[in-house]
């Protein structure tokens, strides 16, 4: 394994001190398939033990039996365990920024200090520059920028202000400046700092939906084998063959389907963590695998789809006017526009007419800041008045001149907003010089993403405020397979329950308090940590990072858990049937000698067969343990083309791979006089 | 083999498959409760049955309501077939006198023909009288036949229902498949039988002098009547103990292929009518393949195995197809084969060979056929809700790997669909394999059989097998009319009956409660050629697993003995 994977030496040494902890029955009864392997492991041991005294030729071979028997659940108990590890690491780092801190908390005009943990729900306390924030809440008064590093790893603050929806903070982050009124909205032991410890520790994983349905068919399986092998006994007897109980329980367990038995948890955990890795925190492992299943994504507009700024794309000037007059007009305009559409002006005007930013305080202008009563800025230079604003702003700029718009530029105009766009006006003097269009700029690649998307099965819908003609020329740029236009967090309940009452699963991104309800009726619903404590209540996933586009890679995060559980699976009961050709001869060849003829391995001795499926058996859970934590690569592509690839890999090469397997097993136990 | 023999398979495949095609769209509307032609006749019968016994055919049923209704019929079937026999000597239509029969044999005879798997501990000839084999046996092969069709019915609705709570009417299903489907069939088919000389007559048994100038008796009896339900039903229970290979049953070879076509005629024909029910016909197309595939690779294997027969008599000078021994010489090898591959595949159990005589391996194929679970094509309805037992776990284990929580039609396979269809899979086997363990191992199992070694135990497992699934065809060599056997396999044809409906009753009422989640690019594909061989890949590699321990050590190495020059 690379160090990349971030697995040191200080996680696997733990990893293998928890391996024997977690032989402990009680324990390991929750994976039913290792806790059968753990009693046959523990009746082989004592037959063996047994035999010490008696003829006990067979006792070297009984001895490796039950050895590979218990390395058997060791191997899985330390897939487990290594999965887990790398949660515990962050879980600790956490735990270390939640050192015991003083709360101050109001009562009337008086604060008085408390310790964190005394604090109870609905408490108002006050936070000043460099304290911790004792404990999840909402904003109630003041402001203030906040450093949330513990809990997203982003270093740069942000800023929590009351009302709105960056209301909401979270317990162990720390005020840098200005101060807040925090009303509590969490219990000790409940806030959102001990629930991520505890779902990164997977201290309370419980199995999901398809874990258990899986666990199920394991158990019926093991059940079927279990019968299988217990009914031989009788065969044989019938036959004329005594079998030993370390040979019958040999069989037993390469037939079992340890494989996926013992790596079941192990892929749960990799996928919460690989999650978890991309800064999302999923409330539960369920949510992760419904990502998997989901059918539609109800993605907003603004920050998803679109920059979230308006963009100027283009220069229309007003007839008479060069277009590098009207770029340089509306490059002055806003060099003092600190605003993204300003800059976007700047930058446009530099790349198509190459006119470089000038200094304004050099050139001696004047900037005209945005002001609510003109509605316009602009920029006053030698004697030159330039203003820039929406239409009816500038036209009453010009009537105040005794001047008057162009038909043509109010055509321009009208046929920008037609196309979704939104027009500026620039006019200098009497004159409108003509209009820049901005535009919302779909990102770069989403095109891409969504027909990506669509090849696997998922359809896409915008949702925005914007009215339905703008709405539908960026869900036609942006290549959505519908839209929601005006939305209101009524209409888009409705959406996700049209589209479920359909049979859909349907995921989608929140961050204000009025998403919450449609957070909490999706069946994935990711809240942005920025957002308020509601959608982060009501989603079942939360991205740190508070990126909407973040949902593509759940879903695929999703698929690729479950896929990587049916690659095992299908691997694992392909493999029993060379275990078949390799125990079976060997079992019976005493009696039947002809039976020999299935030995199609060519195994040296019935025992080098016994033992060399019984290490097989072992050691493929090892070999399979970084497959498990990584997951089996995904490709957005159709279902039947990613069926058939991974027949081919883990159904052809589960029946291939163990009958190869075994048989250099068998030549080295041969060499190595093992046998 | 030769072109001749090639001919004829191809023959009967082909004529089986263009008679079940429109067989099955008419099965659909009759379980969907559309409009057919025989509706004139059949309407006004329905009504008097229903308004005879109190029923409401429109009631729908939850799935317990269903097991209950359907679980109480087969009870309430078991006992009156039982007190039937026990009071046999006393009612009419006896010619021979026969008294009771004894009462473990009664109760094997009426649990094997109420679960539609007709083992025969006795004699046909010499044990029931004409009443018990009409008004009790002939009576089962149509209600039990029935109730597999109803299971299967049942099973397709909670597959297509949108979020309810019931699965069909249990009373409704039953008399519709009896009124609309099977009826009008065997009164056809023993027509047909009939015309080629099957007898139906109540008469006494005839005494004939032969030729060579012996004494022989001639069972007589209505036969014919009973002959094409048997087929037809799948059920197999013989009028006479030779079954299909007795003269008066089977005279001909136009009736040898005509009963051929009827076995599997209504099973194949409901992989059609599941497509036109789940309104896909691929659906149900991928079925029909994926049991295709299976039924002929078992068939050319039991063939060619036939085929090659026992070195052991060609060394001594016989060439050709050696292995007659067990096989009427006017049906031929190509022809036993087929009959055999037939017989087992679906739970029918008519014989027209000696299967304890087949070689070892093409006696473990039929073996095999009935440890799978029936499930190629199979009984008449219970093959169809089997195959789909076996789809939901290729869904289950094989849909995992698109990345998608599996899904079948639409409807999520989630823990509960996997627990009843692991029992269903699960109960079968356990009975096969623990009773022939027992039986293997106590002197009351040993003492029956008529072969040593390998032999021996394949006739064991092969009567458990049979029981368990619900097939009835006997390996012969093993002497079943024991208190042990009647008793262990009457247990076996129960569980492996009920423990397989049950649960799948349940499956249904699980699966009508879901929602029907839209296909897509994502979803995974359950037609074309891909599933279809993932779908009998699964069936072979679940029952292969199961059982390759067992069968490793009877027919397996039997066979392997007989190439090294030991038979049994």
């Amino acid at each position: 394994m690379s160090k990349k994977s971030g697995l040191d030496r200080a996680i696997l040494g733990q990893a293998v001190k928890e391996s024997f902890v977690k032989l402990d029955p009680r324990a390991l009864w929750r994976n039913p398939v290792m806790f059968v392997v753990l009693i046959l492991a523990v009746i082989t041991t004592y037959f063996t033990i047994r035999a010490v005294g008696g003829a006990g030729k067979n006792f070297w071979f009984d001895l490796q039996i039950a050895l590979w028997l218990w390395i058997t659940v060791l191997f899985a108990n330390f897939a487990e365990a290594l999965a887990e590890g790398r949660g515990k690491a962050q879980a600790d780092a956490l735990r270390k920024t939640r050192s015991e801190t003083v709360a101050k908390k109001l009562a009337g005009e008086k604060t008085e200090k408390i310790s964190a943990s005394q604090l109870r729900k609905g408490d108002v306390v006050l936070v000043e520059a460099g304290d911790f924030i004792p404990g999840d809440g909402e904003v109630i008064e003041g402001i203030a920028s906040v450093d949330e590093s513990a809990v997203t790893g982003e270093s740069a603050p942000v800023i929590r202000e009351s009302g709105g929806d960056r209301s909401s903070v979270t317990g162990g982050t720390r005020v840098l400046s200005d101060w807040i009124k925090v009303q509590i909205t969490a219990n000790p032991g409940e806030t959102f700092l001990d629930r991520m410890i505890s779902l990164v520790e997977g201290a309370k994983r419980q199995k999901t939906p398809n874990e258990v349905a899986l666990t199920i068919l394991l158990i019926g399986l093991t059940i079927i084998f279990l019968l299988a092998v217990v009914t031989l006994e009788p065969y044989a007897i019938y036959s004329g063959t005594i079998l030993s109980i370390p040979v019958l329980a040999a069989l037993m367990v390469c037939l079992i389907p340890t494989t996926i038995g013992g790596l079941l948890s192990a892929i749960g955990i990799a996928g919460m963590d690989r999650l978890l890795k991309r800064n999302v925190l999923a409330m539960s492992g369920r949510a992760v695998e419904v990502a998997g299943d989901v059918g539609v994504l109800l993605l907003d507009k603004t920050g998803t789809i679109t920059l979230g700024n308006r963009m100027a794309t283009e220069f229309v000037p007003a007839p008479g006017v060069s277009p590098e007059r009207l770029a340089d007009a509306a490059q002055l305009s806003s060099l003092a526009d600190e605003t993204p559409e300003g800059r976007s002006i700047v930058i446009l005007a530099k790349e198509e007419f190459n006119l470089r930013e000038r200094d304004i305080a050099a050139i001696g202008a004047k900037f005209i800041p945005f002001s609510a009563h003109t509605r316009m800025s602009g920029v006053d230079l030698q004697g030159r008045e330039i203003r820039k604003g929406a239409m009816d702003s500038v036209a009453r700029y010009l009537q105040e001149k005794g001047s008057e718009m162009a038909p043509e530029v109010k055509a321009a105009v009208e046929d920008i907003a037609k196309k979704g766009g939104t027009p500026l006006v620039v006019a200098e003097g009497k004159q409108a010089l003509g209009v820049i269009y901005l535009k919302d700029v779909v990102k770069g690649g989403i095109k891409e993403r969504f027909a990506q998307l669509r090849r696997m099965g998922i359809k896409t819908v915008m949702i925005t405020g914007d009215n339905p003609l703008t709405a539908a020329a960026i869900a036609a740029e942006a290549g959505v397979d519908d839209f929601l236009a005006e939305a209101t967090p009524e209409a888009k309940l409705k959406l996700i329950r049209e589209y479920q009452g359909n049979g859909n699963l349907v995921a989608m991104t929140g961050d204000g308090t009025n998403d919450a309800p449609a957070l909490a009726q999706s069946d994935v619903g990711v809240a942005m940590n920025s957002g308020t404590q509601a959608a982060k209540e009501a989603g079942n996933m939360v991205d740190l990072d508070s990126n909407p586009t973040k949902l593509i890679e759940i879903v695929e995060i999703g698929k690729q858990l479950l896929m990587t559980r049916g690659a095992l699976t299908t691997f694992s009961i392909a493999n029993d049937v060379a275990k078949y050709f390799a125990i079976i001869p060997a079992l019976f060849i005493v009696t039947y000698p002809q039976l020999g003829v299935l030995n199609i391995m060519g195994l040296a001795t019935p025992q080098s067969a016994i033992l060399s499926a019984v290490i097989f058996n072992a050691l493929i859970i090892i070999a399979l343990v970084p497959l498990a934590l990584r997951g089996i690569p995904y490709r957005p592509l159709g279902a039947n083309v990613i069926l058939r690839r991974n027949i081919l890999i883990y159904g052809v090469g589960g029946l291939i791979v163990p009958f190869i397997g075994i048989k250099l097993i068998d030549m080295i136990l041969t060499v190595l006089r093992l046998s | 083999m030769s072109g001749n023999e090639l001919l004829q398979l191809g023959f009967y495949l082909v004529v089986l498959v263009l008679l079940a095609i429109p067989l099955g769209r008419y099965m659909a509307k009759v379980l969907q409760g559309e409009k057919t032609f025989m509706d004139v006749v059949m309407g006004p019968l329905e009504r008097i049955i229903y308004r005879a016994c109190g029923i409401d055919g429109q009631q729908e049923m939850t799935w317990r309501e269903y097991a209950a209704s359907l679980l109480a019929f087969n009870i309430l079937g078991i006992i009156s077939l039982l007190l039937l026999q026990l009071a046999q000597g006393l009612l009419p239509l006896n010619p021979q006198g026969f008294g009771a029969p004894r009462w473990d044999l009664a109760l094997n005879t009426a649990v094997s023909f109420v679960t539609n798997t007709n083992w025969q501990a006795y004699s046909g000839e010499s044990t029931m009288s004409y009443l018990t084999q009409m008004a009790g046996l002939t009576v089962h092969n149509f209600v039990s036949a029935a109730t597999g069709v109803a299971v299967a019915a049942a099973l397709i609705r909670g597959l297509t229902r949108r979020q309810a709570n019931s699965i069909g009417n249990f009373w409704s299903d039953l008399t519709r498949t009896t009124l609309w489907i099977l009826l009008p069939l065997s009164l056809l088919g023993a027509l047909v039988l009939v015309s080629q000389g099957v007898i139906q007559n109540f008469s006494p048994y005839v005494n004939v002098h032969t030729l060579q100038g012996a004494n022989q008796t001639l069972a007589m009896g209505p036969v014919a009547s009973q002959e094409a339900i048997k087929e037809l039903g799948t059920n197999g229970g013989g009028f006479f103990n030779a079954n299909s290979a007795h003269p008066f049953e089977n005279p001909t070879p136009f009736t040898n292929l005509f009963e051929m076509l009827y076995i599997l005629l209504i099973p194949v024909g409901l992989t059609f009518a599941f497509g036109h029910m789940v309104k896909d016909t691929k659906q149900g197309r991928v079925l029909f393949a994926a049991a295709l595939v299976l039924f002929v690779l078992m068939l050319g294997t039991v063939y060619s195995s036939e085929i090659a027969g026992n070195p052991l008599v060609s060394k001594i000078g016989i060439r050709g197809a050696s292995a007659m021994e067990g096989k009427e010489v006017r049906f031929g090898v190509v022809n036993s084969a087929l009959w055999a591959a037939i017989t087992t595949v679906t739970s029918c159990g008519a014989v027209n060979a000696m299967h304890d005589s087949l070689t070892p391996l093409g006696g473990m194929i039929p073996m095999l056929a009935i440890m799978l679970g029936e499930c190629v094509f199979g009984g008449v309805g219970t093959g169809l809700y089997s195959l789909l037992t076996f789809v939901i776990l290729t869904v289950f284990i094989v849909g995992l790997m698109v990345g998608r929580t599996p899904e079948y039609l639409g409807k999520k396979i989630e823990g509960f669909e996997m627990k009843m269809a692991v029992l269903a899979v699960l109960i079968p086997s356990a009975s096969i394999l623990l009773g022939s363990g027992l039986a293997t191992v106590i002197p009351a199992g040993t003492s029956s059989i008529a072969n040593p070694g390998p032999h021996g135990l394949s006739e064991i497992l092969y009567a458990f097998s049979s029981a368990s699934g619900n097939n009835g065809s006997a390996f012969a060599g093993i002497n079943a009319n024991t208190l042990f056997y009647n008793l262990a396999l009457a247990l076996a044809m129960f569980i492996g009956r009920f423990g397989v409906i049950i649960p799948l009753l349940a499956v249904a009422g699980s699966l009508a409660k879901k929602k029907i989640a839209p296909a897509g690019a994502g979803t995974f594909e359950t037609t074309g050629g891909l599933f279809a061989g993932l779908l009998s890949g699964v069936i072979l590699i679940v029952g292969a697993l199961t059982f390759f321990p067992a069968l490793a050590l009877g027919p397996i190495v039997e066979q392997l003995m007989m190439w090294a020059g030991k038979a049994f």
